[in-house]
């Protein structure tokens, strides 16, 4: 039986046709040998201890009940002084936190989650307060490859198991939160991860020492009193403290986390609804039919997602309030800086607005407070108000973490998260890191790293970091022949997921062997960290690298742009660099970067000036597969920056080359000679004379015969598109120009 | 990528070279003494002269500064000289020690302004404030909103009015505005400021640069109506200016009824594309109204004209509505647009696109960058639309794929539908599917190697009996005979077995009788035999203490033939022993007289530094492309050559006119090695280099950035010397005044000289650019 894979599975690590069990001879160009084609089939396997060494601790799923309920007995500490041990601890049983203990269980390491809820994703269970998800479920995309199918598939985490894609869990489109919560329980069921529920973790602290892994240890501390020691601290607790804007009469604003659902409890009143983000718009969307009105009171103006393609700004499917707004209903926004105003209520139980520098004008009864319509009587809240919402956010609890680990705030432009470097390692302690939502200072407005869909992404590359650090694995790579360079690129950017979500945050790297006849691709590296690929990855970067991004174009978007305009996309390939939606983009550097390179790059930069760059030219479905308009300016941008020809030839091509030209094309090199020639069918070779570049050297003997001319005094020899190399030698070329 | 950095390099190169020319060619700065000086002033000539004491340290700069302006001043007829205040010779413009800093401006020998050197700080102030004040009627200064509508209000129904804010006086922007307010000062009204206050009060955003503004007051006859208002969008310059004003002036919509082909207006001379509006009489008035506001959108980036089809001799395509054209001798591009934003969006990314295409001039790429010239993807793509058999085959999934493959024996193909290498590949692979349905059944279950179990079965084997309809695919049988204990030298040879698996069928025999057979062929244990199948020949190898690597290689050369025929296929493995080649080219089959030849050489060791080999023109024709790269002119086949292809690749060419027999060759052969014989050619050594260029989008991107960056607008100067300049210009009131004339004079006098420069540097330009 012949069996073909469907095309753009991502099962092989190789773009190239691999023939596995081949007994063909001479037919396979480059074909790999069985063993590395079964080992890209083959799912993970456990390193070392893997999963057998730490069953008798975890047990199957039936002790983990045990467990739970007796934490104290299994990590009760030998000796009172020792702590119970654990190379990694995580923090938060979320999707960040299971997606991280997902990666440590595969690869045998020794963790532990700690959990305070009873179950796994705990947020869920609450939030959205409307129970609706934001993040799509599409469940149909017409290709069965499964790394393109999670580029629209925001909620899954990543594993190996197929059932565990949440298009198994909903058929909704923006799915209910309650999904997302059985999902997360099966996540860590199935996958048997070692969560410690009921644990909440009250206080960390640092203990030095030099045996430890980063000279200190994590000295966590439970509800309980009970300590553990870790090696490494990984934070995936999320964003779990509602933000509050203190500002006289503040206490009269219901919160979004208590506020009620039931439309019924709005009917006929009018509501100020402070902030204008997501959780500000689903507030209103649930109530728009039922109020007097609604208005949306907000520091800055609006963000829509559509013009800044930041998935945390307003999405549509939550913005029908700024539909009735111009559509001149009763509902509508408002900017102002809440920290100027006030609230005052009146003897009726309602609310009016005023500001706060009225307030502190002398001593005053509550009922004689100056309002702005006092002096202004068109002031826009003028009308009291029966409920003041407050939807502002959260921010990041601060509060469990020891001075000494020095976790602070990430500045001014993102107070609710903790700072932490481009590798998400706090900038305060070594070892310390922080997952998931949390994490996204590192990219806040920018990519989805404080979402699942991008931070499944930026957690691997947490662990394969740690990986490296703690146990010497380098950072994963395949090797190809340069060859291979064109292919790997093109299959990447039109399959990977970790790129396309976290784009400008995550890229693929190409690190050249010497004299660069063969490469090294790793994936999804921290692209801010590219200086110090060396030390995080393991690997050599002596010899020139690529780095494959993706990218909005700069001036696309933003929160006042029209994203609409006429001829806002480009066709033709000398037009790539001005591409405004997300397109591929190379860098190419001689050298890796400094950390200054990368510090003191240019504005709108996301890496420092390359030696050379490409843009492939933006694609309205995001194939980039066009033999012309897309691969062949990709292979001419990489051959002149590896000085090289990267054409593929036939194996009759090769056999001229190998007989008349002292040194040979890499393809013909890498596998003609190597008796992987690729051998072309007839109608291959006729298309190829038609076309020119290839001659019909039967044909030549036949017209020589019978008209008995010469060879050469009639031949094509010198068509321009026939497959030599340059007839001059290219210094003399150089020198022309 | 190289070579276009390269070429501007060059390019950068021969401009400083035509500057230091240009330079040495311009007039230099006369130098006169004061008495002298006063003797060549003439009656209503300008003039600016610098006194200054010899050469004191720090006037140097200033002065090369006014060598600078000397060239542009004199273009508007103003002479300029360097006095020098010799001690016989007192001036009262020699001043006192400290003052000595000061340049003057004259007309005829009435003293109009002076300037300390200060303000003069380069060549662009010095051009900027001698015209500012030569045109202090013409150009009107102004700081208040309520200057401007006076201005404007005056003008209405009269003439219109060049409104522009630069950031201060004496900057090229400055410069700019001065030098077409000398030309059209007469026609429009020039308005300046250095307010930024003002220029915001009108309504404009985002001040960063200098802005120009014509207001077209004269078409306003109801004195309440404001100026409509023309922002000019590109950087202030001489020749943008000239550019825009020539827009301003020229007509806001020509109606036409002639070939658009054949049209020409102002604005094709300046670099804009022209727009016809397609009219015809049932729709005149809407389309009429239509292009006009059209033309007020596009005043400034294009003509626009009414194109009324009716009267119209020359056909054009029905559905089209906008005819576009370009630039003079291109062909206009007919379109249907249906919305009119698209006609400007059509106009303005035109423009921009002209931008970006002016900047590539100098690089090498042509349109043959975006030629496929890979043989493979342009074979596959001509091909695109065969349907291929898959059905032959089963598609897998990631889901279905490891069920299937641990189900069955399988041969697994990977390919990718955009990879043209896979998908040529692919069609091998089908023709393979087709021709494996008939014989899967036998070949598919032979292991590797094959466990003989008895004497007669390894007798079948080596004769090629076993494995009868396979041994078109082998001419050797490998056969393998151990002793039952020799448990390690099976293991090597299994796996040597293994590793060949798919090239050659090795089998095995270790009963307890191997003995039997070790003694018919002559072999010590552990043995490799190889039955030959077309000589009839079985050979026996010692494989004692052969590692797994030299038993593939001994199984591998068994294969090599003494003088096999050449192809496609077979020619990396002869290559692999990196002998030079002999080749006998011969078109058909090979004569007998000559293989018998090569054979007997071969078997006296005379070749055993060669590799002898021939090639049938027939089975590989493209044979008759290796002999065009070695001969001019091929001579009549058969041929011999030797080929060096390892080292130093001269190819070599048994002379034609002798007979092919042992003698000859071998004679040839050694004068060949003594160096005695010489070479019809050597191989080309040249590197394999990138076909073409790629784009170079790193220099798109800087040069964009870069002109967004002078946009902005130059550094501006400080807010003192502006200052200072105002006051100057009120105390020099009067001195001007008295003689408007004169200064209208010079300017009629230079005007057509200034214009036919403007036109040459604009046509300059537009190469450069």
């Amino acid at each position: 039986m012949l069996i073909l894979a469907a095309p753009q599975v991502a099962v092989s690590a190789q773009a190239s046709p691999c023939l596995f069990l081949g007994p063909i001879p001479h037919a396979s160009p480059r074909a790999s040998r069985g063993s590395s084609v079964v080992q890209g089939l083959t799912p993970l396997v456990c390193r070392r201890m893997g999963l057998s060494a730490a069953a008798p601790l975890w047990g199957p799923p039936g002790l983990l009940l045990t467990i739970a309920l007796h934490p104290a007995l299994s990590l009760r500490p030998a000796k009172a002084s020792a702590p119970p041990h654990r190379d990694y601890c995580v923090l938060g049983a979320g999707p960040a936190g299971l997606q991280m203990a997902y990666f440590l269980q595969r690869a045998g390491r020794d963790y532990v989650v700690f959990e305070r809820a009873p179950g796994p994703g705990s947020f869920f269970t609450r939030y959205p307060r409307h129970r609706k998800l934001i993040s799509i479920n599409k469940r149909y995309t017409g290709k069965v490859n499964a790394e393109f199918n999670l580029r629209h598939d925001w909620n899954s985490l990543l594993s190996h198991d197929p059932r565990l894609l949440f298009r198994h869990y909903s058929h909704a489109y923006f799915p209910d939160a309650g999904d997302m919560v059985r999902y997360l329980r099966d996540f860590a069921d199935r996958l048997q991860l070692h969560v410690l529920y009921n644990t909440t973790i009250a206080h960390v602290t640092l203990l030095k020492d030099r045996q430890a892994w980063n000279g200190h240890y994590f000295i966590l501390t439970d509800q309980k009193d009970l300590a553990y020691q870790c090696s490494v601290l990984l934070v995936a607790t999320g964003l779990s403290v509602p933000n509050q804007v203190d500002f006289p009469g503040s206490e009269y604003a219901e919160g979004y986390e208590s506020v009620s659902v039931d439309p019924k409890d709005f009917v006929g009143q009018n509501v100020l609804i402070l902030g204008r983000g997501n959780s500000a718009f689903e507030t209103a969307e649930n109530i728009l039919g039922v109020t007097n009105f609604i208005h949306m009171l907000s520091r800055s103006r609006v963000r829509l997602s559509w013009a800044t393609h930041y998935v945390g700004d307003l999405r549509a499917i939550n913005n029908g309030l700024l539909d009735t707004y111009q559509l001149k209903s009763l509902d509508g926004l408002l900017e102002s800086d809440l920290t100027n105003l006030a609230i005052v209520k009146d003897r009726e139980g309602r609310f009016h607005v005023t500001l706060k520098f009225f307030l502190e004008e002398a001593n005053q009864s509550a009922d004689a407070i100056t309002l702005p319509q006092d002096d202004n009587d068109n002031f826009a809240m003028r009308e009291a108000y029966d409920r003041v919402i407050r939807c502002l956010g959260w921010n990041f609890d601060f509060s469990i973490f020891n001075k000494s680990l020095r976790l602070s705030s990430g500045g001014e432009f993102s107070k609710k998260y903790p700072l932490v470097r481009a590798s998400y390692e706090s900038k305060g302690s070594r070892g310390l890191f922080v997952l998931g939502t949390a994490s996204h200072s590192v990219d806040y407005r920018k990519s989805a790293g404080g979402f699942i869909h991008g931070f499944r992404y930026t957690v691997r590359a947490v662990h394969r970091l740690l990986e490296h650090r703690h146990h010497g694995i380098t950072w994963p790579a395949t090797e190809h022949p340069i060859t291979q360079l064109t292919s790997s690129i093109v299959r990447r950017v039109n399959e990977a997921s970790g790129l396309y979500q976290m784009f400008s945050v995550l890229a693929d790297v190409v690190l050249l062997k010497e004299n660069a006849a063969a490469f090294e691709y790793l994936e999804e590296f921290p692209m801010q960290m590219l200086a110090q690929l060396e030390t995080i990855t393991g690997r050599n970067a002596r010899h020139g690298l690529f780095v494959i991004n993706m990218e909005y174009g700069r001036n696309f978007s933003g929160p006042d742009k029209d994203v609409f305009f006429y001829d806002r996309s480009v066709g033709h390939t000398e037009d790539a660099w001005r591409s405004n939606f997300l397109h591929p983009v190379i860098y190419y550097y001689r050298h890796l970067p400094t950390e200054q390179e990368v510090r003191f790059r240019p504005a709108d930069w996301p890496l420092p000036r390359p030696t050379a760059i490409h843009h492939i030219v933006e694609d309205f479905l995001t194939d980039w597969t066009a033999p012309v308009g897309h691969i062949l300016p990709l292979r001419r941008f990489l051959e002149n920056c590896l000085d090289t020809d990267l054409r593929s030839f036939y194996a009759e091509s090769c056999f001229l080359f190998a007989l008349t030209r002292q040194k040979q094309p890499p393809f013909c090199q890498q596998g003609y000679l190597r008796m992987q020639g690729l051998v072309g069918t007839e109608n291959l070779r006729q298309h190829g004379v038609e076309s020119g570049l290839l001659r019909d050297y039967a044909a030549v003997g036949k017209r020589q015969e019978d008209s008995s001319r010469r060879p050469g005094d009639h031949e094509p020899a010198g068509h321009p598109l026939a497959p030599e190399p340059p007839v001059q030698p290219p210094d003399s070329n150089k020198e022309e120009l | 990528m190289m070579s276009s950095c390269l070429s501007v390099c060059r390019v950068g190169i021969s401009f400083v070279m035509m500057n230091i020319f240009y330079k040495s060619a311009v007039d230099s700065l006369p130098e006169l003494s004061p008495q002298k000086y006063f003797s060549t002033l003439q009656p209503a000539k300008a003039s600016l002269a610098y006194f200054c004491q010899a050469d004191s340290p720090g006037t140097s700069v200033f002065l090369e500064e006014l060598n600078e302006a000397v060239k542009p001043l004199q273009d508007y007829g103003i002479s300029v000289a360097k006095v020098n205040c010799v001690k016989e010779e007192t001036s009262r413009y020699c001043g006192k020690e400290k003052d000595l800093m000061k340049a003057y401006l004259f007309r005829g020998n009435i003293l109009l302004r002076e300037f300390p050197t200060d303000t003069l700080f380069d060549a662009n102030a010095i051009v900027a404030h001698v015209l500012f004040a030569l045109l202090f009627n013409e150009v009107k200064y102004i700081t208040t909103l309520e200057d401007l509508q006076n201005v404007e209000n005056a003008l209405k129904g009269k003439a219109n009015v060049v409104f522009s804010y630069v950031r201060a006086i004496g900057t090229p922007e400055h410069r700019a505005v001065m030098e077409a307010a000398f030309v059209y000062g007469n026609t429009h009204q020039f308005v300046l400021t250095t307010e930024i206050a003002l220029l915001e009060s009108i309504g404009t955003e985002d001040i960063e640069y200098a802005h120009l503004y014509f207001f077209h007051c004269k078409a306003v006859l109801d004195l309440t109506q404001q100026c409509r208002r023309t922002l000019m969008e590109r950087p202030l310059t001489t020749l943008n200016i000239h550019r825009f004003i020539k827009t301003m002036e020229a007509p806001l919509l020509t109606e036409v009824a002639e070939d658009p082909q054949q049209v020409s207006t102002v604005h094709l001379q300046l670099g804009l594309p022209l727009v016809f509006i397609v009219s015809q009489q049932a729709t005149y008035e809407a389309d009429r109204g239509t292009a006009e506001w059209v033309a007020w959108r596009l005043l400034g980036k294009a003509g626009v004209l009414l194109l009324l089809r009716d009267s119209l001799e020359v056909d054009i395509p029905q559905h089209a509505n906008v005819v576009f054209k370009r630039e003079e001798g291109v062909p206009v591009e007919f379109l249907v647009l249906h919305d009119i934003d698209l006609i400007i969006s059509r106009v303005e990314n035109n423009m921009h696109i002209e931008e970006v295409r002016e900047d590539e001039d100098n690089d090498v790429e042509g349109p043959d960058i975006d030629i496929q010239d890979d043989e493979v993807a342009e074979t596959i793509y001509r091909d695109r639309k065969r349907q291929l058999p898959l059905e032959l085959t089963v598609e897998l999934t990631e889901e279905t794929f490891n069920a299937t493959v641990m189900a069955s024996d399988s041969i697994v193909l990977f390919y990718a539908g955009w990879q043209a290498v896979s998908m040529a590949f692919l069609q091998s692979y089908i023709d393979v599917a087709i021709k494996l349905k008939v014989i899967y059944s036998s070949s598919n279950r032979i292991s590797c190697p094959v466990n003989i179990t008895s004497v007669q079965e390894a007798e079948e084997y080596l004769s090629g009996e076993l494995y009868k309809d396979l041994i078109s695919y082998s001419s050797v049988s490998v056969l393998g005979l151990f002793s039952p204990t020799m448990t390690s030298a099976k293991k090597d040879f299994t796996e040597a077995g293994n590793y060949l698996k798919g090239c050659v069928i090795t089998g095995i025999y270790s009963e307890e009788d191997v003995l039997i057979l070790s003694n018919k062929y002559a072999a010590t244990l552990p043995a490799l035999l190889l039955a030959r199948h077309k000589e009839g020949k079985t050979e026996s190898i010692p494989l004692a203490n052969t590692h797994v690597q030299d038993i593939v290689q001994i199984i591998t050369n068994a294969f090599l033939e003494t003088f096999p025929e050449i192809t496609v296929e077979n020619l990396p493995i002869y290559l692999r022993l990196q002998k030079p080649l002999l080749i006998l080219f011969s078109d058909g089959s090979i004569i007998p007289r000559y293989k018998k030849t090569i054979l007997t050489l071969v078997k006296e060791k005379h070749l055993d530094s060669l590799t002898p080999c021939w090639l049938n023109l027939k089975n590989t024709p493209v044979g008759r492309g290796i002999l065009q790269a070695y001969f001019d002119a091929v001579p009549p086949l058969p041929l011999l050559v030797v080929v060096n292809l390892h080292s130093g690749g001269q190819v070599f060419a048994f002379p034609s006119d002798q007979d092919v027999t042992e003698q000859n060759l071998l004679l040839w052969l050694k004068k060949l090695e003594a160096g005695l014989e010489s070479h019809i050619t050597i191989l080309p050594a040249q590197e394999w280099k990138p076909p073409f260029p790629a784009y170079d989008f790193l220099s798109m991107m800087e040069a964009a950035a870069s002109r967004r960056s002078t946009r902005e607008g130059p550094e501006c100067v400080k807010e003192t010397d502006v200052q200072e300049s105002h006051e100057e210009q009120h105390e020099d009131k009067p001195a001007i005044r008295d003689e408007p004339t004169e200064t209208l004079r010079i300017k009629h006098w230079n005007r057509s000289n200034w214009f036919k420069e403007a036109e040459k540097s604009f046509r300059h330009d537009n190469k450069e650019l």
